[in-house]
């Protein structure tokens, strides 16, 4: 073909950047073979204009796809440039960043040419080629091809820190609108294989310290939302689902860039959502850390995040029967609940209040967002002595808001 | 009033509060050596530094405090900011004070500044192990020359040995004129009269051939994983402040991008 390095990067980075998850943390991998590369905690190396993190080496083996999915810019259909690296040529890339400490490692993912497992084979090879080859102990994240072999997820798992396989929408009935050729049980499957896998790896590992890692940093998904009609309600529901009975590190969420005439998404120039995008993070922060249940925050009635504010404050102000708190006596599941208070801050309160009472200036240099916790707290010299409704305190922290958001948000609604 | 100078060296800072101690000394100042010490009424005195007195100062912190709170202590006079000793003797006089580990009363005005305060170094301390660039010269040295807001070399020293355990690697730091080196063995201190045009060192013929190619590789992929549909230049200088753009290739300006 006759493509140089060069524009293979420019067309297959391209192709790779509509993946969120730019993550490289949760493994544990040591240098300890005299070899290069370390993971721990993740380091973001840049950020680019958007604002994102840039981790990884996010790279398509190829784009070339035998698929037509309607929302992916990769679609046989589509016309557009096609590359394909070689093994090599990404196994090169990966140590020369990596050894200017531009990256923390590899996040390889690929159109599917041929088959399945023919792809995933490639991209088993790669991760191999860097661990044996070149020693090297920095991240790697494998997309695993839906429909890939058992035998050839498992040795994707010796070598790759962390294993995904996207969901891509939401529901059934949507990916079986906008990509007839891929069944949802062709990615339901590998995934309770991983969890599975990864469970009896951590088993192992207990009794034999020097069972191999697998996969150590757990396995991921994504979704693309904003594509098709469902809910946040649907689409929180369903993670927390996959949360608790696949054992995931995390769910992305991906809002839709209009990249397709087809007149089945949004039209080309349909502002991505991200705001919304946002608040589904924010609640997914919610479910995972701050143990609300999905049904606390939304409701058949009501199945949309509020856009307006998060989704923290918008559960106190239909809740505002359960405020004020004392902050000295309420406990950190309680804490934590309070908007404007963080996990951190939280310890923090618990922490200093058995040395004294705490004020309003006390609690705000320790991270508390006072401005709006202080509607829902007592402390001292602090009750709150209006009677606020729901409906006029919303209205109230709304136009004392003078966050980032609000000039995106105001543009983004100009828009319509 | 009395001032006590001390020597940079963090040995000093303890040997000089040692020195309170052992002084009853009430009304004091702790200023490094260089400063503009404010002269009037007061009593100016060289702190000698002796490394049996600063063990013992650190010994009795590391008996009141958490080791995460001794490494706070540590960091905080990394920060070397403007009394930043004031603060620092003020949490150990504190700390000596209570009978429980005063550490976490974050409602005390010197325990808060320590923690924020080695939040800051901290946070310096990721951004360099984030925004180090090496580059490859002809004789194979990775080198990358920085400036961060802090001394923050000593806590990145083991991040870098550890990840970077079969490459030889320089990281210079161009305002506190010291770098670390590491020689495949161990990492040792340098100083090094670099010119203080920095880049002068990287005309090409220093350079290893390939060390441009991956440059604009690493441009050119920097530039193709942007969604223009959602930029953001808020976020984007949020996390990666100007002043760091020098070292990094991806935002040089005249970033020559062969494609795009």
């Amino acid at each position: 073909m006759g493509i140089g390095v060069m524009e293979k990067v420019a067309i297959l980075a391209d192709a790779a950047k509509y993946d969120v998850s730019c993550s490289s943390s949760g493994s544990k991998r040591k240098n300890l073979n005299g070899g290069v590369g370390t993971t721990g905690n993740g380091i973001c190396h840049a950020y680019t204009e958007d604002g994102r993190c840039v981790s990884l080496l996010k790279i398509l083996l190829t784009n070339f796809c035998i698929y037509d999915c309607a929302y992916c810019v990769s679609r046989k259909s589509n016309d557009i440039r096609r590359a394909a690296f070689t093994v090599q040529e990404v196994v090169d890339l990966t140590m020369n960043f990596y050894r200017r400490n531009y990256i923390e490692g590899l996040f390889l993912s690929s159109g599917i040419f041929s088959s399945a497992d023919y792809t995933m084979e490639r991209l088993v090879q790669v991760a191999k080629k860097l661990r044996t080859e070149h020693r090297f102990n920095g991240y790697i994240h494998l997309k695993t091809i839906p429909g890939a072999s058992d035998e050839l997820m498992k040795e994707a798992g010796l070598y790759a820190d962390r294993l995904s396989v996207n969901l891509e929408m939401p529901t059934r009935e949507s990916l079986a609108l906008m990509a007839p050729d891929k069944k949802r049980e062709d990615m339901i499957n590998p995934m309770r294989y991983l969890k599975t896998a990864i469970a009896e790896n951590r088993e192992d590992k207990k009794v034999l310290k020097k069972t191999p890692l697998f996969a150590p940093a757990g396995q991921t998904t994504q979704l693309v939302i904003g594509a098709t009609p469902e809910t946040d309600y649907q689409i929180l529901w369903m993670a927390d689902k996959f949360y608790r009975h696949m054992q995931l590190k995390r769910v992305y969420y991906s809002g839709y860039v209009p990249i397709s005439t087809d007149n089945r998404l949004p039209a080309i120039g349909t502002p991505v959502p991200v705001i919304r995008e946002n608040r589904l993070y924010q609640a997914d922060w919610l479910l995972r850390f701050y143990k609300f249940q999905p049904a606390e925050l939304l409701s058949d009635s009501a199945p949309l995040l509020d856009l307006e504010i998060d989704p923290k404050l918008s559960w106190a102000l239909q809740h505002l029967g359960l405020f004020p708190i004392d902050i000295h006596t309420a406990d950190y599941a309680v804490l934590i609940r309070v908007p404007g208070i963080g996990l951190e801050s939280a310890r923090k309160i618990i922490a200093a209040r058995s040395f004294g009472r705490l004020d309003l200036e006390q609690i705000r240099k320790m991270g508390v967002v006072v401005s709006r916790a202080r509607y829902f707290i007592t402390c001292r010299h602090h009750t709150e002595r209006k009677d606020w409704q729901s409906q006029q305190l919303r209205q109230h922290l709304i136009d004392g808001m003078t966050s980032r958001f609000r000039n995106n948000f105001t543009s983004q609604l100009n828009l319509f | 009033m009395t001032t006590l100078v001390y020597d940079h060296s963090f040995e000093g800072l303890l040997t000089a509060i040692f020195d309170v101690y052992e002084s009853r000394l009430k009304e004091v100042n702790i200023f490094r050596e260089g400063t503009n010490v404010p002269a009037m009424f007061t009593e100016t005195r060289v702190v000698i530094t002796d490394t049996t007195k600063a063990a013992r100062v650190m010994r009795t912190l590391a008996d009141r405090l958490s080791p995460v709170a001794v490494r706070q202590f540590y960091k905080c006079f990394l920060s070397g900011l403007p009394e930043i000793e004031h603060t620092l003797l003020g949490y150990t006089r504190y700390t000596l004070q209570q009978l429980v580990p005063a550490e976490r009363n974050f409602g005390h005005p010197d325990v808060l500044i320590v923690h924020q305060t080695s939040r800051k170094v901290e946070r310096e301390k990721h951004r360099m192990e984030a925004f180090v660039r090496f580059s490859l010269t002809a004789d194979q040295l990775y080198y990358s020359i920085i400036q961060p807001d802090y001394d923050v070399l000593p806590l990145i020293t083991r991040h870098f040995r550890e990840r970077y355990a079969d490459q030889r690697w320089l990281i210079y730091d161009s305002i506190r004129k010291y770098g670390i080196y590491y020689d495949l063995k161990a990492v040792a201190q340098v100083q090094l009269e670099f010119s203080t045009h920095a880049n002068a060192a990287e005309s090409a013929a220093v350079l290893d051939e390939k060390e441009a190619l991956y440059r604009q590789l690493w441009q050119q992929y920097f530039n193709s994983v942007n969604i223009p549909a959602r930029k953001n230049m808020k976020l984007h200088l949020q996390h990666m402040p100007r002043r760091y753009w020098r070292n990094l290739p991806e935002k040089m300006p005249g970033g020559k991008l062969p494609l795009n």
